[in-house]
């Protein structure tokens, strides 16, 4: 504290006069850009309200509710005068969002409902799909819970095994010469095509997905655990030799931690392969879980569900992958800044 | 001179219950390359007394460091044997550390932790903890516990690594050219450092090194190794006190005379 506070004392009138202006001049910039947000948001709200739908949709009132709302509060963001303005810092920060967002949802509103300049059943308006929110929540929920259990279920086989899989043909020569070739022959091999033959070989379309979001998980977990494995600085192992390592230290404590940055690429890849995965089975044969739900939106021709899936699944995937960064950015705490996300 | 023998005769009946003895004893050793071998250790034999700090010294390449992985029981000799206390050197053990010339520290543990690995690696740590403390105390780094290596200087990542060396207690300290990436300024008070810790603790040191000066600067005795494949060409005492001074008379002497053996009299 004393450390931050020390300059300001030994500042001089001059500067502190510039320092003045430049913060000034930013905050007239930041009420601007708010302002142009206020307006883009309003524009929606009005256009909603104001100009009479083609066809029939719910939710519009409630859609011109949240634009008009988000409009005030950026409008109120442009009142600020520079003292507070920290108090709503996170609404600077999104306003050039809020206006890009809010002319692509004002365009996006007058070309569907408004205008049906883009055909009418295949781009419906913006609050047909609240609407789908509003109304199907409980069907979304459901379909995400199931594809998070399935997903969750083939990812972990898959890594598991995949990840000592990888572990084993790095470490042992004798295990690598059998498996090795194996991998090398059926991994590349996109893990759908097996979809025919595992639909009919396992007992349900369910287990059978399981399998086939497992070993599009596996493969790059193995091949990239194996890669860490076998490329750990042999120095490494001699130190630990040297002060008395066995085996199982070798392994444990030099060659896994060693690996790791490698494994998580693996899981990272393994993680993408393993969405496209689970979309296409649920689409194929699960009769559940958001790609099921995708798949049954489109043949009952409800667009604004199938958009709705879409965002949900979007957030779902996004979310993962953070999570995976995540937990990677803890656990090689110690290498700051490698692969961002 | 006479002074400086007897203090040496001193130090050494001082600290003649530490350090292991050696037995080197006809090793020859080869490598595959290309399906031909490529000898590179012929006939080697010397002994080491406890306590001893013994260079060798040697054109680069020429097998040295091949020679203190024998020692340290990380790869085993064509012919010839190896013996430490009378008993055969056939694996590594904690009680030969080996300090390389990359520190090689774990970049995922922190200083504390790697100066651990050997506590840890013999199930002993729970116990002695103390003792890591007291290792990186010993080297000056007590402040760095909980840095990570990227964050250290490559003279502070030496010393972290001696610290892990030392925190085992070794009979006998093996430095493969340790200090030959560091900047003069840190090498000349790590060479300090290292004839401090010895003269403490008492474990017999063997340096690789193909700087004549740090061989003169800090050991008891040097073995002058020949090109690949390495052969002794000579064993010289340094029986001149600590802290030495490069520009010693004896060692000035004795400096010219090395150089002479490596075939580098011309030089200066």
């Amino acid at each position: 504290m004393s450390l931050l506070s020390s300059p300001a004392e030994v500042r001089t009138d001059a500067e502190d006069t510039r320092l003045q202006r430049k913060l000034a001049a930013v905050s007239w910039k930041r009420r601007f850009t708010a302002l142009a947000a206020a307006t883009a948001w309003f524009a929606v709200a009005g256009i909603t309200l104001a100009w009479p739908d083609l066809g029939d949709w719910g939710r519009g009132y409630e859609f011109a509710l949240g634009a008009g709302g988000l409009a005030i509060l950026f409008a109120l963001a442009s009142l600020v005068p520079p003292p507070f303005q920290r108090f709503a810092g996170k609404l600077y920060d999104f306003a050039p969002w809020g206006i890009v967002s809010g002319i692509f949802f004002a365009v996006w509103q007058s070309l569907t409902a408004k205008s049906a300049i883009l055909p009418m059943p295949f781009f419906p308006p913006p609050h047909a799909i609240l609407e789908v929110f509003t109304d199907d929540w409980g069907k979304l929920l459901e379909s995400v819970v199931a594809s998070l259990r399935l997903l969750s279920i083939g990812v972990a086989i898959g890594g598991f095994v995949g990840f000592i899989t990888g572990v084993s043909i790095g470490w042992s020569r004798a295990i690598g010469y059998w498996v090795h070739p194996i991998m090398r022959f059926i991994g590349p091999l996109p893990s759908i095509a097996w979809l025919p033959i595992a639909f009919f070989v396992f007992p349900s379309s369910w287990s059978a997905s399981i399998f086939l979001i497992a070993l599009a998980v596996g493969f790059p977990m193995a091949v990239l655990t194996w890669s860490g494995v076998a490329n750990v600085n042999p120095a490494y192992y001699d130190v630990a030799r040297t002060l008395g390592a066995n085996s199982r230290f070798l392994i444990l404590k030099v060659a896994l931690p060693a690996a790791l940055p490698q494994v998580f690429v693996g899981a990272f890849m393994g993680l993408g392969a393993s969405f496209a995965v689970l979309v296409t089975a649920e689409m194929m044969g699960v009769k559940a879980g958001l790609g099921f739900y995708l798949q049954w939106a489109q043949g009952w021709a409800a667009y604004a569900n199938m958009y709705a899936a879409l965002i949900v699944m979007s957030l779902m995937c996004s979310g993962l992958i953070t999570a995976l960064f995540k937990l990677r950015d803890h656990m090689l705490a110690y290498q700051k800044g490698a692969l961002k996300w | 001179m006479v002074e400086a023998i007897e203090t040496h005769h001193s130090e050494a009946a001082l600290r003649e219950d530490k350090g292991a003895n050696l037995n080197v004893a006809d090793v020859s050793h080869a490598f595959a390359l290309h399906g031909a071998l490529l000898p590179v250790l012929d006939r080697v034999s010397f002994t080491v007394e406890p306590g001893e700090f013994v260079a060798l010294l040697g054109p680069s390449g020429c097998g040295k460091s091949t020679l203190l992985r024998l020692i340290a029981g990380l790869d085993a000799p064509l012919t010839g044997t190896i013996e430490s206390q009378g008993e055969k050197i056939t694996a590594p053990h904690p009680s030969r550390v080996v300090v390389f010339q990359d520190p090689t520290l774990y970049p995922w543990r922190t200083v504390w932790k790697n100066v651990a690995l050997g506590l840890e690696a013999q199930g002993r740590l729970k116990a002695e903890r103390s003792r890591v403390d007291e290792a990186l105390r010993l080297v000056g780094l007590s402040g760095f516990a909980k840095a990570f290596p990227h964050q250290l200087s490559g003279g502070m990542a030496q010393r972290v690594a001696l610290a892990r060396a030392l925190v085992n207690d070794p009979d006998l300290l093996i430095l493969d050219e340790p200090l030959g990436k560091l900047d003069s300024l840190t090498r000349i008070s790590m060479q300090g450092e290292i004839v401090r810790l010895w003269q403490q603790a008492g474990f017999t040191t063997l340096l690789v090194t193909h700087d004549i000066e740090e061989a003169l600067l800090m050991a008891t005795r040097v073995i002058v190794f020949s090109d690949r494949p390495a052969r002794i060409k000579a064993d010289r005492r340094i029986e001149r006190p600590y802290p030495r001074h490069r520009d010693d008379p004896a060692l000035v002497a004795l400096r010219r005379d090395i150089l002479g053996l490596l075939g580098l009299e011309a030089s200066w």
